[in-house]
């Protein structure tokens, strides 16, 4: 059904941004009287019509529970719901369909290793290594978990670009060290980290790796088995997929391990009030009815990606991102933060003597959506002393012209706090 | 909402060059207004005597539309009666809020140059805080947060990615 519903974006590697803009029927919202620019791609992106169409035939012809009744409807619903795993675990290029836990999305995989790996494994006096460029959804469950069992917190420091110092990484990692939780891209900054190099370290260890890619998976080709990582985390509403649903790989013999996260249907294979005897997985990670339509929706999110192709928009980002770079590097007064030389599609910056949230609200009437605060990630705007940032995040819809957008709406503001 | 009628002349002054500027050495009242999630960060002191407000200041970290608010108010509270001083609270709240009613007669005067920010939900609260923050100092509460049950817009813009 979904394969019907594609359409093949672009030929022979060109990257066709006009067609692909056709796809996504919000960007033609008009703001103010101006064509809508969406840079804020790293908070949320759009859903393609061919995604907003597969939710809409799901619940036209297909809904009902999974893995329950014996009607037709609940046979297709679990049919899709299993299908689109399968394309989402050849999406990331995971071993097998059980490592693809669904999830609510990337704040709910990283709460459920903390809770399954963490309650399971982690003692008092152990030690979780994170980086200084973690979003709060994974610096807070580790500290919770932390907290609850006497466990010790360790923060790999970033240099003045916001690259992270991999020397101090290697120094944190040893005996006491239970898990290193890293993400992938850095949501404020961009920073693409060097994953796989951290994970061998930690391997050499013995110590399990858990990589955030919720601002990698979107915008790059991801293969879980080429990381090594042992868990991977992702949403599926950053990658042009609907809200509510994310993913949770994990290799199965630590899956196999873990404590289930939640209580309730779906996630046992028999219950008494004696005992309960945990489905297998990845059903244990799946307590009650999961977001049927999402999933199937991010099946088709996937097939899309694909189609456009990973190394396209990879490509297409890093000249925006070139791009941006170059004429906001024009600018007077304007000083880009986290300049590491490896990085994804985000700009974030901030315009001497005017507050952030003042330059969001005169881009805003520019027809420009940028994101505009700290971006949940306090501890990177702490390092670089500032108490938010402006943030533009491109994604494979993007165009120079919105850059230059851009630049226009910031000069606006500097002329209006001149 | 055109922002040129939210950035007005007057609201860049009084961001430039805030009215009313720094801490009272002793105050009688004293309060910390926090937004979490924007970072505004003000402090209003004041002094009163009787019934009188006979000296008022604020600083902090904001943005414009704060700032200047918090500007404004100081210049438009100084010498009046706490009583006025809450009435005039509770006009501009409504006025961000868009409740104000029209028909009725107010003090606000100049500080109507803020009735814009009721088209903007997210800015409400950067006008109001300074106005909360007050409304604590008088009835001695030590911090106020727009972001609690005194916030005027419903619903909340939590810490979102």
């Amino acid at each position: 059904m979904s394969a019907t519903l594609l359409k093949p974006v672009t030929s022979a590697g060109a990257h066709d941004v006009e067609r692909i803009r056709a796809d996504f029927p919000i960007l033609a919202t008009r703001v103010n009287g101006r064509p809508l620019a969406y840079l804020d791609n790293a908070a949320s992106s759009q859903m393609p019509r061919q995604v907003i169409e597969r939710l809409k035939h799901y619940h036209e012809a297909e809904h009902s529970n999974i893995h329950r009744a014996v009607h037709m409807l609940s046979e297709k619903a679990t049919a899709e719901y299993e299908g689109a795993r399968g394309r989402i675990r050849r999406f990331i290029n995971a071993a097998e369909d059980r490592e693809v836990i669904y999830t609510r999305g990337t704040t709910t995989g990283i709460n459920l290793v903390a809770h399954g790996f963490g309650r399971a494994f982690v003692k008092a006096g152990d030690e979780i290594v994170i980086s200084h460029l973690e979003h709060h959804s994974n610096i807070v469950p580790w500290q919770m978990l932390c907290e609850e069992k006497g466990a010790r917190l360790r923060v790999v420091p970033i240099s003045d670009s916001g690259e992270l110092l991999l020397d101090e990484y290697r120094k944190l990692l040893g005996p006491r060290t239970k898990l290193v939780a890293v993400t992938h891209v850095s949501n404020a900054l961009g920073t693409v980290n060097p994953v796989k190099e951290m994970v061998a370290l930690a391997h050499e260890h013995g110590i399990p790796v858990l990589v955030d890619g919720a601002q990698a998976v979107p915008h790059m080709k991801v293969d879980v088995q080429d990381l090594d990582c042992d868990f991977y985390a992702f949403s599926g509403h950053k990658m042009c997929g609907p809200t509510g649903i994310g993913v949770l790989y994990g290799k199965a013999a630590w899956l196999e391990k873990m404590q289930p996260f939640e209580g309730g249907g779906d996630m046992i294979l028999s219950v008494t009030f004696e005992r309960t005897v945990y489905n297998r997985i990845p059903h244990k990670f799946e307590a009650g009815t999961p977001p049927i339509a999402q999933a199937i929706g991010l099946g088709t999110t996937v097939d899309y990606l694909d189609s456009v192709g990973l190394d396209a928009i990879y490509a297409h980002e890093q000249k925006l991102l070139a791009y941006a770079n170059e004429q906001l590097g024009e600018l007077k007064g304007v000083r880009l933060i986290g300049t590491a030389p490896y990085k994804a599609g985000v700009v974030s910056f901030n315009i001497d003597g005017v507050h952030p949230h003042d330059v969001g609200t005169i881009l805003n009437e520019e027809g420009v959506a940028v994101r505009t605060g700290h971006h949940c990630a306090q501890p990177v705007m702490q390092r670089f002393g500032v108490a938010a940032t402006v943030r533009a995040s491109f994604y494979l819809y993007n165009t120079i012209e919105e850059i230059d957008q851009l630049v226009a709406g910031i000069r606006r503001v500097q002329q209006i706090f001149a | 909402m055109d922002s040129k009628l939210l950035y007005q002349e007057v609201v860049l002054d009084h961001n430039k060059k805030p009215r009313n500027w720094g801490s009272l050495p002793q105050p009688t009242h004293r309060a910390e207004g926090l937004n979490p999630l924007c970072g505004d960060h003000i402090w209003v002191s004041l002094n009163v005597a009787g019934d009188k407000v006979t000296d008022i200041a604020f600083e902090g970290d904001s943005c414009a539309i704060c700032k200047a608010s918090a500007s404004m108010m100081t210049a438009s509270i100084k010498g009046r009666s706490v009583g006025e001083a809450e009435e005039l609270v509770r006009e501009f709240r409504d006025m961000a809020t868009g409740r104000l009613d029209a028909s009725a007669p107010n003090h606000l005067g100049r500080l109507t140059v803020f009735s814009g920010v009721k088209d903007l939900p997210s800015r409400v609260k950067c006008a109001v805080l300074p106005w909360h923050t007050l409304h604590a100092a008088i009835n001695a509460e030590a911090t106020v947060s727009t972001e609690g049950e005194a916030d005027p817009v419903p619903g909340s813009w939590g810490d979102t990615p």
